[in-house]
């Protein structure tokens, strides 16, 4: 290999560059942090991106092109995952023709997520294997290597990374492109594909002998290996606390697990026999250590204050001695805040001034919690601002009921907002509802991505349009209104001042395209309109 | 000590250019055929938060993270976060912050960012044409002048 072939790659652009190399026929997902630069990226590449309305969407069609016997990859962050989870578990009965490669990108420590999941259950859960890579060289060859067990095995791959090893940049030295592409074909499979209960239950059978099988050869897998030290010390792990364990004790004997569902559990008994003390050291929750205690081997595990939060090689040192001594407060930066002259602010000024009870959502709005605004009662997931408020509403005393309303962006009003507004019409409240989007024309919060709503490609092509006034206008809400909330303050203030008062269903669209990112969108109108012009001439 | 892993954190608020010196530290310690790894956490800190990156190169890196306290260079470009990053650097550690540079020198105050690293050059021995190239591939040919600029200015110290 030569060495002008090294790159410097983050996790993420190593996982998009090994889809590219394995011949992934379509990638797609929903952004979300620390995941949204893999399908980016593999876009960048000349690979085949979209982003779907949510995880639960993209893991469907990722399946399809897998039922067609093609390769494909499902991006997604932790919570993403709770989404997406419905099909994964059906699919791992189903099974797959091609390949399918679920990425799950968790977020340890909070760096930007609502919750610190390990997602790591999820592969035990589902009976999906699942590999745990280390830094940018192993995410490329363990998505290659996810690529080739999802085919020998025709089974959907967890590919789990967490935001260290999604967002640092490290060395690189790729293969060759390999694999053909498989041409993609329909077997027609009913047995296997069409999950009622008299073909679901030799399904589920099916997973767990290939499960049996996978775990087999797992025990000397090359992805699980032992870096020989001294044998006083042995220390089991995965994932990036792998790297953190070789820097706070250089002379330890390690095995180090990447292939982490379903685990190589002779490999692990074999290890702890080989050292004097074993200790497994794993971010989050004490997941390996469950699992190889449960299997009868004698391992010591971190104490309970290190679940919580990243790992770093000072936590890891502090494991080896047991110490559980209070560890130093972080010193407080500067938090984040709505940028000067965002729109958001005219909103939030308003919810402030009204007094109202506000059930938020998941986007950058989300810091409309924080002063001086501090005008948010919730947020809990994607979407749940509708629900959560229709709930307020049904009851609370009416003279608070009319002070709820829901509040939530467009990219996330597209992923989880609109069976909300369903419900909404379905069941109203007495006191009737207020429910504004607040629609940025992008997905600001992650940097910027397309949605369905902005009627642009990943690409920023242009293609269908998702229009939120005429969506509730079908759904049969009468009071529809779309305001900018910068350019007319007092009468956006008045507008929802009219809606919280008039016992009716309302839908208030906050229209003002992000102000990071304005000059962008006019730039693609222009190019948008160009390709229709030329598209038009050439028809005529 | 050839074996020894440099530690350098970059730290400033969102939209300084952090991320973007950070980088240019890796691609150049990377340039160099060194083994390297960049560290960052974004999201959330875009919107003009808190914002800092780890670089670390040498033989063989394993953390991507600097640990507090063993930081041999800070490099702090908003002075409101040079407290909040001190704990960073080890004892002897160089900080390198805003008085580095003698910003009215610089043709494009948005260059800070670089000109620290022309401070933080000083310290390391890559050879300058690396940086250089490192400078030039980080960003759009029309901002190359005004950040070769700054870099030299750094460079040359106060």
């Amino acid at each position: 290999m030569r060495d002008s072939d090294r790159k410097l790659l983050s996790g993420d652009e190593a996982v998009a560059l090994a889809a590219l190399h394995a011949g992934v026929a379509l990638g797609t997902g929903y952004p979300g942090t620390p995941s949204t630069e893999i399908l980016e990226h593999f876009s960048e590449i000349g690979g085949h991106a979209q982003w779907a309305p949510n995880e639960k969407v993209a893991l469907e069609v990722a399946l399809g092109v897998a039922f067609a016997g093609a390769r494909a990859i499902a991006t997604m962050k932790h919570v993403g995952l709770n989404v997406a989870a419905d099909p994964l578990f059906t699919a791992a009965y189903t099974g797959v023709t091609g390949a399918l490669i679920v990425v799950s990108a968790d977020d340890p420590g909070l760096a930007s997520s609502q919750n610190e999941q390990d997602n790591r259950h999820y592969a035990v859960a589902a009976g999906v294997p699942m590999l745990e890579p280390s830094d940018s060289q192993e995410t490329y060859d363990f998505a290659l290597q996810a690529v080739e067990i999802s085919e020998r095995w025709k089974i959907p791959v967890l590919l789990r990374l967490t935001t260290r090893v999604c967002h640092s940049r490290t060395i690189v030295r790729p293969r060759a492109p390999h694999a053909p592409r498989p041409a993609p074909n329909f077997e027609r499979d009913i047995r296997g594909r069409v999950m009622i209960p008299s073909n679901a239950r030799p399904a589920h059978k099916r997973l767990r002998q290939k499960l049996m099988e996978i775990q087999a050869w797992n025990e000397t897998c090359s992805l699980n290996r032992v870096v020989e030290g001294d044998k006083s010390l042995g220390i089991i792990t995965s994932g990036i606390s792998y790297m953190h364990v070789r820097d706070a004790a250089p002379q330890a004997s390690v095995l180090k697990l990447g292939f982490t569902n379903p685990l190589p559990l002779g490999k692990i008994h074999a290890f702890a026999a080989s050292v004097n003390r074993c200790l497994v050291i794993e971010e989050g929750d004490p997941y390996l250590a469950g699992a190889i205690r449960a299997a009868g081997v004698k391992v010591e595990s971190k104490p309970e204050m290190y679940r919580f939060g990243e790992l770093n090689v000072a936590r890891v040192r502090r494991i080896l001695t047991g110490d559980t001594s209070p560890e130093p407060a972080p010193v407080p930066g500067k938090p984040p805040q709505l940028c000067p002259g965002c729109s958001h602010r005219n909103v939030f000024e308003a919810f402030h001034k009204l007094d109202c009870i506000v059930a938020g959502d998941i986007g950058c709005y989300t810091l409309g919690v924080l002063p001086p605004f501090e005008a948010m009662d919730s947020c809990v997931c994607m979407g749940a601002s509708i629900g959560v408020g229709l709930g307020l509403r049904h009851v609370l005393p009416p003279e608070q009921a009319r002070r709820v309303v829901s509040v939530i962006g467009d990219s996330t009003f597209v992923h989880g907002g609109i069976t909300g507004l369903v419900e909404m019409v379905y069941n109203p409240p007495p006191t009737g509802h207020v429910v504004l989007i607040l629609d940025n024309s992008t997905t600001a919060m992650t940097g910027h991505q397309e949605h369905p709503g902005t009627g642009r490609t990943l690409e920023h092509e242009p293609t269908g349009k998702v229009s939120f006034e005429d969506l509730g206008r079908s759904l049969g809400i009468k009071n529809v209104f779309i305001s900018d909330p910068a350019t007319d303050p007092a009468g956006f203030e008045r507008l929802i001042q009219d809606c919280l008062a008039n016992n009716q269903l309302n839908l208030i669209i906050a229209r003002r395209p992000c102000l990071l990112i304005a000059g962008k969108i006019k730039e693609y109108e222009r190019a948008g309109n160009q390709t229709c012009m030329a598209a038009l001439s050439e028809q005529q | 000590m050839k074996d020894a892993v440099t530690n350098i954190v970059i730290a400033g608020l969102g939209g300084q250019g952090v991320l973007k010196a950070s980088g240019i530290v890796a691609d150049a310690a990377f340039r160099c055929g060194l083994d390297v790894k960049q560290s960052e956490l974004h999201g959330m800190s875009q919107r003009g938060g808190s914002v800092s990156s780890d670089v670390r190169f040498g033989r063989e890196v394993f953390s991507p993270m600097v640990t507090a306290g063993e930081a041999d260079f800070l490099v702090v470009v908003a002075s409101d976060q040079v407290d909040v990053n001190r704990h960073q650097l080890r004892s002897g550690g160089v900080l390198i912050a805003l008085d580095a540079v003698d910003a009215t020198k610089l043709t494009n105050k948005r260059s800070f960012n670089v000109a620290l690293l022309g401070a933080l050059s000083r310290h390391l021995d890559f050879a300058e044409t690396v940086w250089l190239d490192a400078i030039r591939a980080a960003f759009a040919e029309k901002l190359h002048a005004a950040n070769l600029q700054a870099f030299a200015q750094g460079r040359k110290g106060v």
